[in-house]
């Protein structure tokens, strides 16, 4: 057969991992004392999908794994075993295993054969009868097929027997040697062909030496020998057909196809009558099948080459697309472009008679108006549920809570509330980091919690939600809360500038400070991993800010805020020595002219501005980026007040410009990295504008002390 | 004019595989992503041939069959079950259903047009 079958397993790859997540959180949500037998089927439908397509598209190891699963959960839906907790766990580390194949099979690599192994066990021991209450209806016809240790192979055996032969005989001597399947009865057929699968070690010439004792060698065919029973069950009608391309005796019943009814036999068409004389098998007389030479098949299949990762997404809903992340980037990217060239147009059509040129005004006004719902409509495009980074945690908290013997009970809220996918993957490490700090250093044992007159049960609240132009995210838990004192201690054992007066909200950010342990110093419970200082610097790089607040013995919570976007961004423009900045607006707390009074030197510490009673440090940009003509006196210029990491500066710039917003344009890319500066953009009369990288710049005044408030 | 096949199954990639096999071989062909669907646009299109999955979400290939036989248009129609389950048991069921065949899965795709093409040429 010539069609590539490669070409379909991108789509199937998206489609096992959907399937899994789907029976993971199935599996996750299941009450074991009364499982609902809708949950119950959907899980074992998402196994089924999942073998039936890793079965067509040749990925046998997932299908060895997916064939034990789903025996034991057809038990299960069946009725036939009871469900156990052992069990729910055997599922989870079945779809480990799986995830762990498919990944192999996506990015190559290998899987631990021993894992797969265990788990198989694991899941043929629960699936055995004696393993369980016996909840059993009636007993199975066939035995089940369960999964192939390695040793074994399957063995395809189409036999013709004697009339009258003593088949139970032989049936009991082969399920001696392994678990036979039949897949075709002959008991009440003539002649009574049947078809059985053998799984088992034995070699094709000792099932020979068996079947020796029951007819003749003649009337006995093995069919190749493969590692997975589902390899050599066929297709089948249930009733004769006469086709005009088989040859008389062609219907093979034992190839596990057949017909019920009569079948009107096709008419050969005249095109593939006369095609069939000169083609050697019936198969190539079909019209069109002459695939390699065909222009327009051709065509068809390049297109679907070239268009293989979009595909109609059919499990969660038919009107979803699903489009290659590129192809959105580079929609965004022109978008962008258009947005400049729109403000360009604008900027240079400003100063135009309304009244000579009114339509062209007119069609300005509507093109903006067309580029902003544009361009909003193709940032959504962008946007997803932060559920694709929440849907991990009930497997964390399930996991991590077992393996720590404490209870606790995981919350979500807001798991609709949509941001940029690329802010969604990158939040996914840091918020594991910190929701697994809270299960090991919040939440307390059962017993403690129990003495401290709280619920044995802790809980874990992960809440999302929209604040303008932000979304913040908290992990809230009703644990033991962050100890100061403790804090405090280390924090000087550390040499860290510290004094017992420091507002808790500077305690708590302590914690981020590199090496830093959390586990000595807040819990006493070994920690493992990355620092806080990790998951603080990941989520500055996403142009978000991490806030802790906790009150010892009621829990902490620990908020992220983020931009919604990271193509767009609300900026200040300002002007130094008539060249133009933009300055991120979520950094930007307010700005004012100085009086001359307020400014002050410190010896060997620069420039500080007394701001309602409060010393900032005062940055001056021309000295930053040795800017010539700029206005050298603050009292001359404008001071913006930016606030980052919890620190503020007055940054010194001639004037402010304007607010706007800005395509974010990567300097690194492009250019190279300049310090200070975070990124550019092109601003609507086409020059080039730097992004002032904030952070950075709060950092050149960063010394102890500088920040005092007045007596 | 090319006969029109119906494809109905849950997953994507099969259905891909079904379809883009049958069109190579001049086949139109309709999907569906569950018995609903299936039966919704068997509704709507003159069907030569179906082939239908037995676990799908909504419907299941059985009941597909059913309510199929239970359109005038449909009373004679081959249909086609594709299932990985090819025992007896299952065979009864689809019989009793008003299948004409089964197929079971996994198939290549020769297979599958060897069979199509003994239904309905």
């Amino acid at each position: 057969m010539t069609v590539d079958m490669s070409q379909f397993y991108q789509v199937f790859f998206e489609e096992v991992a959907e399937h899994l997540g789907a029976m993971e959180s199935l599996l996750l949500g299941l009450d074991v004392n009364a499982p609902s037998i809708d949950d119950l089927n959907a899980i074992f439908r998402a196994a089924h999908s999942i073998k039936g397509g890793a079965g067509t598209f040749g990925f046998n190891d997932m299908t060895s794994v997916t064939h034990v699963l789903e025996t034991l959960l057809d038990k299960l839906r069946k009725e036939e075993l009871a469900l156990r907790s052992e069990m729910i766990d055997a599922f989870l580390e079945a779809g480990d295993v799986l995830k762990a194949q498919l990944d192999a099979h996506q990015n190559g690599g290998d899987v631990d054969e021993a894992m797969i192994a265990a788990v198989c066990r694991k899941l043929e021991a629960l699936s055995a009868p004696q393993a369980a209450p016996a909840k059993a209806k009636k007993a199975k016809k066939k035995s089940p097929v369960a999964a192939i240790p390695a040793a074994e192979t399957c063995h395809h055996i189409t036999f013709t027997p004697d009339a009258g032969a003593a088949l139970e005989n032989l049936f009991a001597e082969l399920s001696s040697l392994g678990k036979l399947e039949i897949i075709e009865s002959g008991a009440d057929k003539s002649p009574p062909c049947w078809c059985v699968l053998l799984t088992s070690t034995a070699s094709e010439s000792e099932l020979r030496d068996t079947f020796a004792f029951f007819m003749q060698p003649e009337q006995l065919t093995f069919q190749p020998a493969t590692a997975s029973p589902m390899e050599d069950e066929s297709y089948g009608f249930f009733t004769d057909i006469a086709s005009p391309n088989a040859t008389p005796n062609a219907v093979v019943e034992d190839d596990g196809f057949g017909f019920f009814t009569d079948i009107e036999p096709p008419q050969p068409t005249l095109e593939s009558a006369g095609e069939s004389a000169g083609e050697p098998t019936g198969f190539e007389r079909s019209p069109g099948r002459r695939a390699a030479d065909n222009p327009v098949l051709d065509a068809v299949r390049m297109g679907r080459r070239e268009s293989d990762k979009v595909a109609v997404s059919a499990n969660t809903d038919a009107t979803t697309i699903r489009v290659n992340t590129e192809k959105v980037d580079l929609l965004i990217n022109l978008v962008g472009e258009l947005v400049i060239t729109q403000a360009m147009l604008a900027q240079t059509t400003a100063h135009i008679d309304p009244v000579m040129h009114e339509n062209l005004l007119n069609g300005m006004a509507q093109l903006e108006r067309n580029t902003r719902d544009l361009q909003e409509s193709v940032m959504s495009i962008r946007m997803m549920p932060i559920s694709f980074v929440f849907s991990r945690f009930p497997r964390v908290v399930r996991d991590l809570a077992n393996k720590l013997n404490k209870q606790i009970e995981l919350k979500t809220l807001g798991e609709g509330t949509e941001l940029d996918k690329g802010l969604i993957e990158k939040l996914a490490d840091p918020l594991t980091h910190l929701v697994r700090n809270s299960i090991d250093h919040g939440i307390e044992m059962p017993e403690v919690r129990l003495a401290a007159g709280k619920d044995a049960k802790g809980s874990i609240t992960l809440r999302a939600f929209h604040q303008g132009s932000n979304i913040i995210i908290e992990v809230n838990d009703n644990g033991a809360g962050l100890n100061r004192e403790k804090i405090l201690a280390k924090a000087r054992e550390r040499g860290l500038p510290v004094h017992d007066a420091m507002p808790d909200q500077e305690v708590w950010q302590l914690i981020f400070a590199p090496g830093f342990s959390t586990a000595d110093v807040v819990t006493d419970v070994s920690g493992r991993g990355v620092g806080m200082d990790v998951v603080k610097r990941n989520i500055q790089e996403m142009g978000g800010q991490v806030e802790i607040s906790s009150e010892q013995g009621y829990g902490s919570t620990i908020s992220i805020r983020l931009p919604l976007t990271l193509a767009i961004l609300d900026g200040m423009s300002i002007a130094v020595g008539g060249q133009i900045f933009i300055i991120p607006l979520t950094f930007i707390s307010e700005s004012l002219q100085p009086r001359t009074e307020d400014i002050k030197s410190i010896s060997g510490q620069g420039t500080v501005v007394q701001v309602r009673g409060a010393y900032l440090p005062l940055v001056a940009l021309h000295q930053v980026f040795g800017i010539d003509n700029a206005i050298s006196e603050p009292e001359r210029g404008i001071l913006v007040l930016l606030e980052a990491d919890g620190k503020k500066v007055a940054l010194f710039v001639d004037e402010l410009v304007g607010q706007h917003q800005v395509v974010l344009k990567s300097l690194e890319a492009n250019y190279r990295k300049v310090p200070h500066v975070s990124g550019a953009t092109i601003m609507g009369d086409g020059r080039v504008a730097m992004i002032l990288d904030v952070a950075s710049l709060v950092r050149i005044h960063q010394e102890p002390g500088m920040e005092r408030r007045c007596a | 004019m090319a006969k029109t096949i119906l494809a109905v199954d849950d997953s994507t990639s099969i259905r891909q595989m079904v379809s883009f096999t049958l069109k190579g071989a001049g086949y139109d062909v309709v999907e569906a992503v569950d018995g609903q669907d299936g039966l919704d646009k068997a509704k709507s299109k003159s069907i030569s041939l179906v082939l239908t999955d037995q676990n799908m979400p909504k419907m299941d290939g059985l009941s597909l069959i059913k309510s199929l036989r239970g359109l005038p248009q449909y009373k004679t129609t081959p249909i086609l079950m594709l299932t990985t389950e090819a025992g007896d048991d299952m065979k009864a069921k689809g019989k009793a259903a008003g299948a004409t065949g089964w197929l079971v899965k996994p198939f290549d795709p020769q297979k599958l047009l060897d069979v199509v093409k003994k239904v309905i040429g």
